[in-house]
């Protein structure tokens, strides 16, 4: 389809892709074995990039010395919320932005784009405020309800790429038949938009676990730290505890890693239909 | 439907299509949608909108809108019993601040710095993967997981790998015999800068690779066949048929990042911390740190710089690239 390829050509692509891979991948495997070092080897020359013993000692520091398991709950709850109710709200917008004209539909596409230019930190300090009004400052259900506000653009703007690959005749199809417009897109368009509601939802959830300072201004107690504010704790302090930080890096990026692979696919499918014709 | 649809600016998308299509059916979505009352449809898209809009506007627009209003007012942590409106003061005091140059400086290294490095390599990556091969799903899926990761954390990993006395960094140039001893990496300005880019475009590649790869894949075959058949070299193929045709995806994907990357203080704060003595700092970094001082009227002033300068931006890339556009069609 592209041409015949030269030896020469198959050679140089081999060879950027595997030392591509290998600079993608090292970080990873960097940090993991960091982690699963014994304390004390972590600062010992030459430098093992296999070590000679495992330990899990990293591993049991975090999780009873830095009570790590309720960052990660916490964690756990707010994404998993946040991203599923962004993305039912954004599932309704992004229809109506796919299916329908009207007039102010440019002016809402601009006002989604332009969320993406605002620096998050013009809003914080009136942001507190409004939370200190609504008595959610320190509550994981006030952190939920920013997180949908920030993923809901984006995530519509995605939602409305994926619609717009369905054609319309599966509607016009369902509603001849008898179905209203609210069947027809309960009961037919979105079983086929499952693939993208997936990828949306699972977009939205790393992009709350990995949110940092809206959780760190808005989150101050101990018990209510998400995982992103506790390891802002770990490298306030002066000396970086590089074990337990490694450790703490390892378990913040699996569960997003294990989600993305799943949906990797998907994902990409999301981006660029929805980034092409937003 | 190809993403490069969007080429023809409007005319050829599918949309002119449906609407001929429409009047035969009589309660079908498009039918229905003239024939229906304006009131009902308009509460349709009302109720819809409604969700997303007022979370969007209460948790987003109005803190941001608060915020701006901070910028022309005297609004310090350390000293709230004054609040008083002081009119472009906070300008005044961003721009006659030392740090102002260094920061402006290091934005356009960081943005610069960072999206031709990402484009480039994207570009060679969505080209190279173009072909099938065995594995090649796994591969995208291998790549593209820095994607996962929080900037904050990124920035967290890699200055750890740049430490300069435990670094892995250190130690594998050495052993490839490009350095002859350590390197303090994050202590020296320029180092500084080169490691945290080298993050950025770490973490940045994967973006590019897929939004391209995904627009190579639109390209009809047959202007590759006719490209060959005219005895066109592979950069004249690549110039004059693959390039202008994924136009759009490029102009787009670049705005995108252009703007994320500036807004992106994530990764610089984990890594340096905008250090040292505030010389990675960009400007978004800068707003991080005057907060953290309770200099709240300055740092929103910066936050009205940034969302202005980046307004602008959009605007004459956007102009630029579809004046070119007609030019050419």
């Amino acid at each position: 389809m592209i041409g015949k390829e030269t030896a020469v050509g198959r050679a140089v692509r081999i060879i950027f892709l595997v030392l591509w891979l290998a600079f993608t991948v090292f970080p990873l495997y960097w940090i993991a074995i960091t982690s699963l070092k014994a304390p004390g080897d972590i600062f010992s020359f030459p430098l093992a990039y296999w070590p000679e013993h495992f330990s899990l000692e990293n591993y049991s520091e975090l999780f009873n010395k830095a009570d790590f398991g309720t960052y990660l709950t916490n964690s756990l709850i707010v994404a998993t919320v946040a991203g599923a109710v962004a993305t039912a709200i954004s599932m309704l917008s992004a229809y109506v932005l796919a299916r329908f004209e009207f007039r102010t539909k440019s002016a809402l596409l601009t006002a989604a784009l332009v969320t993406q230019m605002i620096p998050a930190f013009i809003a914080l300090g009136p942001l507190y405020l409004l939370m200190t009004d609504l008595k959610l400052v320190d509550n994981r259900l006030g952190l939920i309800l920013v997180y949908i506000a920030v993923c809901i653009p984006f995530c519509t703007v995605m939602l409305r790429g994926f619609f717009e690959n369905i054609p319309d005749a599966l509607e016009e199809a369902a509603m001849i038949d008898g179905l209203s417009r609210f069947a027809a897109l309960f009961r037919v368009l979105l079983p086929v938009m499952r693939p993208g509601i997936v990828a949306a939802f699972i977009f939205n959830f790393v992009n709350c676990w990995n949110e940092l300072f809206l959780s760190v201004t808005l989150m101050n107690s101990d018990a209510n730290k998400t995982t992103p504010t506790a390891l802002n704790g770990f490298i306030s302090s002066f000396n970086i505890d590089w074990g337990s930080m490694s450790a703490a890096a390892v378990f913040t990026i699996l569960p997003t890693m294990v989600l993305f692979a799943f949906a990797s696919r998907h994902i990409v499918q999301g981006l660029t239909s929805g980034a092409v014709k937003g | 439907m190809p993403a490069t649809s969007a080429t023809t600016t409007g005319p050829k998308t599918s949309r002119p299509v449906r609407k001929q299509a429409a009047p035969r059916v009589r309660n079908g979505p498009r039918g229905g949608r003239k024939r229906e009352f304006t009131t009902r449809r308009g509460l349709l898209i009302a109720a819809f909108m409604a969700p997303a809009a007022i979370f969007v506007a209460v948790f987003t627009y109005y803190p941001m809108i608060a915020g701006s209003q901070m910028a022309f007012r005297h609004w310090d942590l350390n000293d709230l019993t004054d609040t008083s409106w002081v009119g472009l003061d906070n300008f005044h005091r961003v721009f006659s601040d030392p740090n102002w140059g260094t920061v402006l400086g290091n934005t356009g290294v960081w943005v610069i710095g960072s999206i031709v490095p990402q484009l480039v390599i994207g570009f060679a990556l969505a080209l190279w993967l173009r072909r099938r091969f065995r594995f090649r799903g796994v591969y995208q899926a291998l790549i593209f997981f820095p994607w996962a990761i929080s900037g904050f954390l990124i920035g967290i990993l890699f200055r750890w790998m740049f430490n300069s006395e435990f670094g892995v960094v250190n130690d594998l140039l050495q052993k490839a015999g490009l350095i002859d001893e350590p390197v303090a990496w994050l202590a020296d300005p320029h180092k500084a800068m080169i490691a945290v880019l080298i993050a950025n475009i770490w973490y940045g590649v994967t973006f590019f690779a897929i939004m391209i790869l995904a627009a190579l894949q639109s390209v009809p075959d047959e202007l590759y066949e006719a490209a060959a058949l005219d005895g066109a070299g592979k950069a004249r193929t690549l110039f004059q048929i693959t390039i202008p045709y994924i136009r759009v995806t490029l102009v787009l994907t670049v705005l995108l990042r252009v703007i994320w990357i500036f807004n992106f203080p994530d990764l610089i704060f984990g890594m340096t911390g905008g250090g040292p003595n505030n010389q990675t700092h960009i400007v978004t970094t800068w707003m991080i740190k005057i907060t953290q001082q309770g200099d709240y009227g300055k740092a929103s002033a910066l936050g009205l710089l940034v969302v202005a300068g980046l307004l602008l931006f959009t605007v004459f890339f956007l102009l630029a690239t579809r004046e070119k556009r007609e030019v050419r069609s």
